[in-house]
């Protein structure tokens, strides 16, 4: 591996020079890391008719292609070749921004996510507070979207969305403490690295769930998913959003939801670890591991979504401020009182 | 002059446009935030003028025109309109079409729960409920089509009978049938019933009192929610209904989630009515043996000269009714559906009028909705259950 990846750097100094091929190489990284997240991305869309339409004793999109394997792509082609309608009232800058402003920083956050000790873009110290800080710009995507619509049913939907958006990323933000603390460091290959004798989920149990619960408010969906509510307020904020740039809210929105997923395995279900410390476990690759745990949370949140009705607006804030912050705040002091303990002693 | 700026509040147009409006309410509403200050529903935009139709055409052409008031409960609509002409002519329907009209009552009215504990769960965002009740919903859609070839549109109870007799095996699919639905009711109540959010979502939302549900004219489940034993069946029982032995669910506190189980014990009635009917229904005739008012059989016709005479008569200028005026009302799934018809003899009536419940629910809508939040909105057009159908006309 490292000597093809050696080949490689000579042949791309032969050919760029120095100085060009390392913007280059970081272009290559980058696209090999980006394509793989964005074909999730698109097949979570069919993952989740499929998923969905099994629970609701349904088949779900069977036509394109075997099983509908092509669904997304002919879903794709169609967002694409379709007109984006400007509202006469947008404010058409912002209109136009503000999808993007969703996408690129759920796509920006893939850059500290490691896939392996190794397979890492950007292997920076601070990785967790690195995630935090991109994907609460995402709110601002939301936002922006529901202003420059300047129609009733986004602005109100933008209101609710920052108000979720600004109190989940709190809860979210203090599960991840215990295990920042526990693991002394900020960096996402050691907090897996730290969980070689037991997953973070073991002592972090109610953290774990209320992680979990966060980021499916954090992400919008289902029960949460009041700033879309279909039944309410017909799309929320991207009412006006029409083709490929209400296509790209999705998008968006897939990528949180895979995002968070990786991040929850990584931090909460041991990453690339193995289950136990068994030959047999150990000889399947890591990125295999990590990809199963990932998987498995994205289910639950299909599985969610086919199973819960939808929160009210007051419920949904009374859950995050009155029942999720204390909790948390207790688990952040109790950790830290152990980690403490077990330092003295 | 002091120049003074106000907030105002936000007026939104919830539909005739919009995912939830359950068919083309409109309903204005002005927000403070997310709080509902002042609701305001508009009528009219699927006024069909049935009312003035049924002038017009002769008792039975008049009967599909019922199918097509609430469109969710069809056969229940029929019920109505076929009584108060049986009571006009002062004729009674053979003991085998009572029975036959009151399981398909009572089938209907499982069609008209279902679509309401499907369509509510979706408007309170349980999605899959919908797709749940449907799959049982085309069970008896098929019944329907077997019994009269339409899956939606009956036209299948006649004054003086129903239009032809149960086909061979029927009665067996409807009894398969009702003996696996408490099972299948069970599986709803698993996905609702105790979930917290779909409590947090129904419990205290849109709170009639007894009192009020009586002064607004509430029925059917909205007043028997609201802890009011009043039901056709057993007040002014018609049909088979005195024959069965039934219970009548009321709920305590008249919010949401009391009218929503309320509508689910209805089910579990119905399906007792059901089941009971169908061990007590006799043989006989399913019309009128007087073919002056019923419709002869096909084969008849081919042979004799009076039949052919009778069909002609009936299909063309319709059997005459004697001068009178007549008030009827049945129990349907919304609740009460009355009819006031005059007439001064011949073929057409003089004058219908129509008493759908849904008119008086969604006057309720406007004392109920003021103080909730907008989320609350889907909850309160779900609970009271509508259809445009029957409140334009």
């Amino acid at each position: 591996m490292a000597e093809i990846l050696k080949m490689v750097h000579e042949i791309g100094v032969g050919f760029f020079g120095a100085l060009l091929w390392s913007l280059v190489w970081v272009v290559i990284k980058v696209v090999l890391l980006l394509a793989p997240v964005l074909f999730i991305v698109t097949y979570i869309t069919l993952a989740e008719r499929k998923v969905i339409g099994a629970m609701q004793v349904r088949p779900g999109p069977n036509r394109v292609g075997f099983f509908g394997v092509l669904q997304p792509l002919a879903d794709a082609v169609k967002l694409i070749f379709k007109e984006t309608i400007l509202p006469v009232k947008a404010d058409k800058g912002l209109f136009i921004l503000a999808p993007l402003l969703t996408l690129v920083p759920a796509l920006l956050s893939w850059a500290v996510v490691p896939f392996s000790p190794e397979l890492i873009l950007a292997d920076v110290n601070v990785g967790v507070l690195y995630i935090l800080a991109i994907s609460s710009l995402g709110a601002y995507g939301i936002i922006v979207a529901g202003w420059a619509s300047n129609s009733r049913y986004a602005f109100l939907g933008c209101m609710r969305s920052v108000a979720q958006m600004v109190s989940y990323e709190v809860s979210m933000g203090f599960t991840l403490i215990p295990v920042i603390l526990i693991t002394g460091s900020l960096s996402l290959v050691d907090v897996v690295e730290q969980q070689k004798d037991w997953w973070n989920v073991i002592p972090l149990a109610p953290m774990f769930v209320i992680y979990f619960i966060s980021v499916v408010a954090e992400t919008n969906r289902s029960p949460f998913d009041l700033p879309e509510a279909e039944p309410e307020l017909v799309a929320g904020f991207f009412t006006e959003y029409s083709a490929m740039s209400s296509g790209l809210f999705f998008m968006g929105e897939y990528a949180n939801i895979v995002l968070v997923s990786f991040l929850g395995a990584l931090v909460f279900l041991g990453g690339w670890l193995p289950p136990m410390a068994n030959p047999i476990f150990s000889m399947v690759p890591g990125i295999v591991w990590l990809g199963l745990k990932a998987s498995f949370l994205m289910f639950v949140f299909l599985w969610i979504r086919a199973t819960f009705p939808r929160y009210r607006y007051d419920q949904l804030m009374r859950l995050g401020w009155k029942v999720f912050l204390p909790v948390s705040l207790f688990w952040i002091f109790l950790t830290g009182l152990v980690v403490q303990l077990g330092r003295w002693a | 002059m002091e120049q003074r700026k106000e907030f105002q509040n936000y007026t939104v147009n919830f539909g005739p446009q919009h995912p939830a409006a359950h068919g083309v309410l409109r309903l204005l509403l002005e927000l403070d935030g997310e709080v509902v200050e002042r609701a305001d529903p508009h009528i009219g935009l699927l006024h069909r003028g049935t009312e003035k139709l049924l002038e017009h055409k002769t008792y039975l052409q008049g009967l599909p025109y019922w199918d097509r008031l609430d469109y969710m409960s069809m056969m229940s609509q029929e019920h109505t309109w076929v009584l108060a002409v049986e009571k006009l002519l002062g004729v009674v329907a053979p003991p085998r079409a009572q029975f036959i009209r009151t399981i398909f009552a009572e089938l209907t009215r499982i069609l008209n729960h279902l679509l309401f504990v499907g369509a509510h769960g979706l408007d309170v965002g349980a999605m899959t409920m919908f797709i749940y009740c449907f799959r049982e919903r085309e069970a008896i859609l098929d019944m329907y089509e077997a019994v009269c070839g339409a899956r939606m549109h009956a036209a299948y109870f006649r004054p003086g009978g129903v239009a032809k007799d149960l086909p061979e095996g029927l009665a067996e699919k409807i009894r398969a049938f009702a003996e696996d639905f408490p099972a299948k009711i069970d599986e709803y109540e698993s996905l609702l019933t105790n979930n917290r959010i779909w409590k947090q979502r129904l419990v205290d939302v849109g709170v009639v009192t007894a009192e009020q549900a009586l002064d607004m004219g509430c029925v059917g489940p909205v007043l028997r929610g609201s802890g009011v034993a009043y039901d056709l069946r057993k007040a002014e029982p018609y049909d088979a209904y005195d024959k069965v032995d039934f219970d009548i669910p009321v709920g305590k506190n008249g919010d949401s989630y009391d009218r929503y189980l309320v509508r689910v014990e209805e089910m579990r009635q119905s399906n007792r009515i059901i089941l009971q009917c169908l061990d007590k229904m006799p043989e006989g005739d399913c019309k009128l043996p007087n073919f002056k008012y019923s419709i002869p059989k096909r084969d008849d016709m081919h042979s004799g000269m009076e039949s052919l005479i009778h069909h002609f008569k009936l299909v063309s200028e319709g059997f005459a009714v004697p001068p009178g005026e007549v008030y009827l009302a049945t129990e349907s799934p919304k609740g009460e559906l009355g009819v006031y018809i005059i007439s001064h003899g011949g073929s057409k009536p003089y004058r219908v009028k129509i008493r759908s419940a849904g008119f008086n629910h969604l006057q309720a809508l406007k004392v109920m909705l003021p103080g909730h939040m907008i989320a609350d909105v889907t909850t309160m057009m779900g609970t009271i259950d509508i259809v445009f159908g029957e409140i334009d006309r």
